[in-house]
């Protein structure tokens, strides 16, 4: 399979030729090529969420819908997503402004640093949590003198959730800031309004397509975070079980059309996720950012 | 905001480097190299090189008929190309395992001769490129937009073949791209855990990956060894990342020349 596409292209005749006589079929090939790798790899199995959801019909997957079990997960991944979002916006927008507006040395390094959550491993982040929080942990002691629980319960899974979905405000909201420019801003200072006034009527409607951008892709990711959860929680069922962890859960239990029916959710919220992303991109680009 | 990254995250490396260092260097090393270890090292790393490189190849070639041809559902096929972002990992795991399992729609085209796919480690490599496919197509697409068509027609004017055209004035520009696309994927894929942990049986020695040995580690209650290889796992994304912004560094630099 991976020689496929070069021997196809080696298979040209190598005599000079004129653009005009490109080969017809070359494109179709590469299309063809391109598409049935796609399919194999997402199509097939995204068809696949939808078909084993519903192979039974309708009735199946809403009588799933109405199981304890499955309601509080989705409650739990939805105040999950309630926590770490807003977290995460403030947090982006600070950093956002603090590297688009202002000069200070390490600049470059706090960019660095910023992404580093997209690049450490979630059961590592996990890992990390638990030795910070957990009985063995620094803060074990202290915790269990005040009887405050953050391991295998909420607080624990929202640090972790917010950990990994931490750098898309920041870094969907730092190019457009940097491409709005301060020239309106400082119009909007000299004409006497203060910072909050500037930010809320000048800087906001500016950076708002990007903004919103990076608060949908950190709602994604909250939503729809496992691994960093899953060392956090330990996974108990009505208590610290999200979506994604009753998705793994109900298929390690043989509970696949549970399993599926939970999973149609998470791949609704993608599907939406993707066709917001599409419309935002094209605003952006229709207003000459990006 | 320094507050916020203190309390988040640098608070729990903090807690994770110190941990680690107040195991002896020698004991570090016993479980660090201890064969399970390596062993998942050996799944975890060749695996997801061999799909992010696949993911290089066919990431070129998806890039590259997004940006020069049209065909139809052509925006709904750009679009998709993210779904692996959207998608939570566990539902990737889930779907990935029936769709290649034996009786599944794919696997069952493959059990007749003998290939398992769900799994085993082929199949952990199918979850690997799922997560890491849409890097090296972002990464590539840009650059390829960005191209000037002009040197190729002087290119072909010149008495260049379709194929050496390809090979000396098409490829060398997007070869910093290609390359951050692959580090991207390798690293997105040696760090997975979601749809890993699903599609792979978690066999030692066979198809067990270095994060599901942390998990294991820690519902053992062995912090020392989860830490140990939390840390092998931390330093490689660590040189991953610097990598990347070496490889990064260095397409600029082509770009002004």
């Amino acid at each position: 399979m991976v020689s496929l596409p070069n021997s196809e292209i080696q298979n040209f005749p190598t005599k000079p030729r004129s653009p005009a006589k490109e080969n017809k079929w070359v494109p179709v090939v590469l299309i063809a090529i391109g598409i049935a790798y796609l399919g194999l790899v997402l199509y097939i199995p995204a068809l696949n969420v939808f078909v084993q959801a519903f192979s039974k019909g309708v009735g199946p997957f809403l009588h799933n819908l109405t199981r304890p079990d499955f309601q509080h997960a989705v409650r739990l991944t939805v105040l999950l997503a309630l926590i770490a979002v807003p977290l995460n916006t403030v947090f982006g927008l600070c950093a956002a402004w603090a590297i688009a507006r202002r000069q200070f040395p390490g600049r470059t390094l706090l960019l660095s640093i910023i992404d580093l959550p997209f690049a450490i491993s979630p059961v590592v982040a996990g890992l990390m949590i638990v030795l910070l929080y957990g009985r063995q942990g620094w803060f074990g002691p202290f915790l269990q003198e005040h009887n405050i629980k953050i391991i295998f319960s909420l607080p624990g899974m929202a640090l972790a959730t917010a950990f990994v979905s931490m750098p898309f405000v920041a870094r969907e909201v730092i190019p457009v800031l940097e491409e709005a420019g301060v020239d309106q801003e400082e119009a909007a200072k000299t004409l006497g309004a203060n910072g909050w006034q500037t930010f809320w009527r000048v800087t906001l409607p500016n950076i708002r397509w990007g903004l919103l951008y990076g608060l949908i892709l950190t709602n994604a990711r909250a939503m729809g975070e496992f691994g960093a959860v899953s060392v956090v929680s330990g996974n108990i069922a009505g208590k610290t079980q999200s979506l994604p962890l009753f998705v793994e859960e109900a298929y390690k239990s043989y509970e696949t059309e549970a399993a599926y029916s939970a999973a149609v959710l998470l791949a609704l919220l993608a599907v939406v996720t993707l066709i917001a992303k599409e419309v935002l991109e094209r605003k952006t680009r229709s207003r000459g950012i990006h | 905001m320094l507050g916020y990254l203190a309390v988040m995250l640098f608070l729990p490396t903090a807690a994770m480097l110190l941990k680690a260092s107040q195991e002896p260097p020698t004991e570090f090393w016993r479980i660090a190299t201890s064969p399970m270890a390596l062993a998942t090292y050996d799944v975890t790393f060749t695996t997801s090189l061999v799909a992010a490189l696949l993911n290089g190849l066919f990431g070129t070639l998806i890039a590259w008929i997004l940006v020069r041809y049209d065909f139809p559902l052509k925006r709904f096929i750009d679009a998709s190309v993210d779904l692996p972002f959207a998608l939570p990992t566990a539902v990737a795991g889930l779907t990935l395992a029936t769709v290649y399992s034996d009786n599944g729609w794919i696997g069952s085209l493959f059990a007749p001769f003998g290939i398992k796919i769900a799994f085993t480690r082929l199949g952990v490599g199918v979850a690997m490129v799922f997560i890491s496919l849409p890097f090296v197509v972002r990464t590539v697409q840009p650059v390829l937009m960005e191209m000037e068509k002009d040197i190729e027609e002087a290119a072909w004017s010149l008495g260049a073949s379709q194929w050496q055209t390809f090979w000396h004035v098409i490829l060398p520009p997007l070869v910093p791209a290609i390359l951050t696309g692959v580090a991207l994927g390798f690293s997105r894929a040696v760090g997975e855990y979601g749809s890993t942990v699903i599609i792979s049986s978690n066999t030692p020695f066979k198809d067990l990956i270095a994060p599901v040995l942390i998990f294991q580690r820690l519902e053992q209650y062995d912090y020392t060894g989860a830490t140990v290889i939390g840390m092998v796992l931390l330093i490689i994304s660590l040189v991953m990342l610097l990598a990347i912004n070496f490889i990064q560094a260095w397409g600029k630099r082509y770009e002004s020349q």
